[in-house]
């Protein structure tokens, strides 16, 4: 089984994006389970979504608490440290983020951990013309963990959304996971893409 | 046709089976055939208003609509009364939920026949003040707004008289019941204003709204008949004395009806789509201590001190009601 | 057909299914997307010969489908918590009527303090209420059991709430194979009332019944209640061979022949239980999860029959009746009398906290080493519970 956890601010589509996820691993005949923690927040505040996916039938439906990657959608979640938190040693984490992470947060991340920096808000924003930047996210993930082909996202992308955000979601997903396979050395541990 | 005016009962157009109208003018209730939908055999007390107004109105609803007629009754005396298992003294359909549902009740029946194509099917929801106005008071709000094609009829005898005469928001200001009692001659219901049921009502626009007594059957039937030729949510405030709560004799329970309208304490209205319509104006107005000392519950008002202070308030109240709907104009057919 | 989709949406699909000719919605955490979702349904048509009505409470709510069901139609609503109280009276009124509303409860805490997550607190406080209750442990099952209680409620002429744990299940995002609607339609019969308001036959429900009648009206209630037992297996069977998968009706026994210890859970903790359960089993400890689906009416004897291998019964309650150890434990350990069992009760889950897989695993370590009280809490802070008992100590014997 693989389980993600998904963190970002409420607004940007969080809990789409574990949809997203789980409806991919549903097309590809996996079976997959995507929740939101809950809360009574309003748009801003720190939400988080939980993905676990499998061969057999996922049955908990406890939180993830030993996630084996973690999507950061907003990085300035990264300065609390809750959202590393049980981020499996050899997990992989993506971060919606220009550049490298800061040295003391790479630091925090297990030194065995594939880290991803991915422009997705920016992708987002140029493609979708909103900063949803989770599709982004996504496509990078399939790239770097093979957890999901990218034609079952993009296939979740069109059963989700229609007409032109359906197109320009799909776009998004497609240029993170070609950018993510170019720039990413085989057997490498770090992985930004530019 | 001039009718001499009188007091105490009267005979000519009050008279239900007046031999001197044109038939087609005959009330249901006048009529041997009539259906009797709230039947003999229930436990009213003697003298009870409120029975007499539910079988008038039964029958005036189920002759509006051809027999086709179901009835939704509140927790109160009228479904205490009538329904003591294993007998029923109603001869329509008949559904008893609970105390403060009615409203909503009525309009699930009306949503269910509506969606079966059983729309010809009419439904009447009856309750009394308290739960009509206090414990109903959200459903029937929620029924007025969403417009359910239900009439609601409200038997007001001013009092939770089912559970022993206690205040409602109904209850008239200085009147006494059980929990706004007089202790040396002095008590009562405190009250600015009692919830005005049919202003509320016309507040929501409600399509078609009128005020009416146990007083004057015609009047009522008349005022039922033409609620049910109208679709939609429609209110209807029937004034029914209840000869325990208000320490009245049994016998007079039709001529106090009569008495109230003529001081100008009930008004009788009607009003469409908020607005008034149509009013009846009073012949010959009677001051409110006239009224008011018939009843033991405004015993109080008169004896051992006359409270003259409050007694002119009421008053007042009668005259701002007369002066709000002109019920002072003197016209045909005037009561 | 299989899809991946929310456990709410699922349950409105499920429900639209099942033709109801009258829905009441009133909104409330967590049970909204059901009856957003019921109202697109009726907007797009895929739902039709269906009166959605927007009320003004929950009251009114059950108290139209009251009407509705009375006068002839199926009728369904949805709610939690707060808005099942607010119903509270309805709910007895409908059970008492004899009138065979169904109805989700998506299970959330009861306040005050006011918690919007999931516990059982709602419908637990409602299991005198004289409907019969039916737990999810899953979205599959949340999905089915509503066909189930359609067919069953009208069999019986007796009301249904089917529980699913609020968030929990109802937002989960899952696969869930959407009975279609020939299946439903080749189980769910139009409903024939037992009484119906008809101006061709007058009659009248809802009588005052006093004392000279009043126990038995009641007992007959009851009894049909009762038939429960023997009517939700066998509709379950019926309904399961033709959605082509097993539906669960009274409980459902995850490795309980043999099994020294089992755990007793109602609801979504059956799944995560489960793994918890397999992983022991794996390294050879003798430990089983018992679901319970069907609360009331109690399946004693299925249960005793379930846990007739074990000597421990560890009973997970998922909310907390004040004052009393567990309602769960009670009909339990009722229904074990006389075996040589032994049951002991947990409280987990309250309010939304989530109830772990770890947190099972350590349980179950702490009762395997026969450390485990008669009645313990899963994961309570001792110290905040310390803390605050000193204080109020302290502030009584202030001057």
């Amino acid at each position: 089984m693989l389980q993600v956890r998904i963190h970002g601010r409420g607004g940007q589509g969080v809990v789409t994006t574990s949809e997203l996820l789980a409806l991919a691993c549903f097309v590809e005949g996996r079976h997959a389970q995507a929740f939101p923690s809950f809360g009574s927040e309003r748009t801003g505040a720190p939400v988080a979504s939980f993905v676990r996916i499998d061969d057999r039938p996922v049955r908990s439906h406890d939180p993830v608490s030993a996630p084996d990657a973690v999507l950061v959608q907003d990085p300035t979640l990264l300065r609390g440290g809750d959202v590393l938190a049980g981020l499996s040693p050899s997990g992989v984490l993506v971060v919606n983020l220009r550049g490298e992470l800061s040295p003391e947060v790479r630091t925090a991340v297990g030194p065995d951990v594939r880290v991803l920096t991915v422009e997705a808000s920016e992708t987002a924003l140029r493609l979708i013309g909103r900063d949803v930047p989770g599709p982004a996210l996504l496509g990078a993930l399939a790239a770097a963990t093979g957890v999901v082909g990218v034609d079952a996202l993009v296939a979740a992308v069109r059963e989700r959304f229609t007409g032109r955000v359906a197109d320009a979601n799909a776009d998004a997903v497609l240029e993170t996971y070609s950018a993510t396979l170019a720039s990413a050395p085989e057997g490498g541990r770090h992985a930004p893409t530019g | 046709m001039t009718v001499p005016a009188q007091h105490g009962p009267q005979v000519g157009t009050l008279a239900v089976g007046n031999r001197l109208l044109p038939l087609s003018l005959r009330t249901v209730a006048a009529d041997a055939d009539r259906l009797s939908g709230l039947t003999g055999g229930h436990r009213a007390c003697r003298g009870c208003g409120e029975a007499l107004a539910a079988r008038v109105v039964v029958d005036a609803a189920h002759r509006a609509t051809g027999g086709r007629l179901v009835t939704v009754n509140a927790t109160g005396c009228l479904e205490v009364f009538s329904s003591p298992y294993p007998e029923s003294a109603w001869r329509v359909p008949w559904l008893h939920s609970l105390f403060g549902n009615a409203p909503a009740v009525a309009s699930g029946v009306a949503a269910a026949l509506a969606v079966q194509g059983r729309g010809d099917v009419r439904v009447l929801a009856q309750g009394g003040d308290g739960g009509t106005l206090d414990i109903g008071f959200g459903c029937l709000s929620g029924m007025f707004e969403r417009d359910d094609d239900v009439l609601y009829v409200c038997y007001d005898n001013q009092a939770y008289m089912n559970t022993g005469v206690q205040r409602s928001s109904a209850t008239p200001a200085d009147a006494r019941t059980a929990t706004t009692p007089v202790v040396d001659g002095t008590g009562g219901n405190v009250t600015r204003h009692v919830k005005d049921a049919p202003r509320i009502a016309m507040a929501h626009g409600v399509r078609y709204v009128a005020t009416a007594t146990v007083g004057d059957v015609r009047d009522l039937e008349e005022k039922v008949t033409r609620a049910m030729a109208v679709r939609g949510a429609r209110y209807l405030h029937v004034l029914v004395p209840c000869p325990l709560g208000w320490g009245t004799p049994t016998d007079e329970t039709i001529e106090l009806a009569r008495h109230a309208v003529r001081t100008g304490l009930f008004p009788l209205f009607e009003a469409e789509d908020g607005d008034v319509v149509a009013t009846t104006p009073i012949r010959r107005r009677e001051p409110v201590t006239s009224y008011l000392e018939r009843q033991s519950r405004f015993a109080h008002l008169f004896h051992p001190v006359r409270q003259d202070e409050v007694l002119d308030r009421i008053q007042r109240e009668a005259d701002r009601t007369v002066a709000r709907y002109r019920l002072d104009r003197q016209e045909e057919g005037a009561s | 057909m299989l899809r991946q989709v929310e456990g709410s949406l699922a349950v409105a699909e499920t429900v639209a299914r099942c033709r109801p000719q009258v829905i009441s919605a009133y909104p409330i955490s967590p049970q909204t997307h059901v009856v957003e979702h019921l109202s697109r349904l009726a907007r797009t048509g895929e739902l039709d010969h269906c009166a959605y009505l927007t009320v003004e409470s929950e009251f009114a709510a059950l108290s139209s489908l009251v009407g509705a069901s009375a006068a002839g139609s199926r009728s369904y609503t949805a709610t939690s918590s707060q808005g099942l109280l607010f119903m509270a009276e309805a709910v007895f009124n409908a059970a008492g009527l004899g009138l065979p509303i169904v109805m989700t409860v998506a299970n959330r805490a009861v306040g005050a303090p006011i918690n919007i997550w999931n516990d059982q607190g709602d419908s637990i406080a409602m299991r005198d209420a004289g409907w019969i209750q039916l737990y999810a442990a899953d979205n599959q099952a949340a999905a089915d059991l509503h066909v189930v209680a359609f067919r069953v409620a009208e069999e019986l002429s007796v009301p249904v709430m089917v529980c699913m744990d609020g968030f929990v299940l109802t937002h989960a995002f899952e696969e869930v194979d959407v009975p279609d609607q020939h299946q439903v339609d080749a189980v769910l019969p139009p409903f024939r009332p037992r009484q119906l308001l008809d101006p061709a036959a007058p009659v009248s429900i809802g009588a005052m019944v006093g004392p000279e009648a009043y126990t038995e009206v009641r007992y007959l209630a009851d009894h049909a209640l009762r038939r429960a037992l023997e009517v939700l297996p066998a509709a379950a069977d019926e309904i399961g061979a033709v959605l082509g998968r097993p539906v669960p009706s009274l409980v459902q026994a995850h490795g309980c022949r043999g099994a020294g210890t089992v755990v007793v859970v109602m609801g979504s903790v059956l799944g995560t239980l489960s793994e918890v359960v397999d992983e022991r089993v794996a390294r050879g400890v003798r430990v089983g999860a018992l679901g319970i689906t069907c609360f009331r009416p109690f399946p004693a004897s299925a249960v005793r029959a379930a846990l007739c291998d074990a000597d421990e019964v560890i009973v997970l309650e998922r909310s907390l009746a004040a004052g009393e150890d567990g309602p769960l434990t009670a009909d339990v350990a009722r229904a074990l009398a006389g075996t040589r069992a032994r049951v002991r009760t947990v409280v987990a889950g309250l309010g939304g906290r989530p109830v772990t897989g770890t947190a099972l695993h350590g349980l179950l370590d702490r009762a395997e080493g026969g450390r485990l009280g008669a009645r313990t809490f899963l994961d309570l802070d001792r110290t905040v519970i310390d803390r605050e008992l000193r204080r109020s100590a302290a502030q009584e014997v202030a001057p």
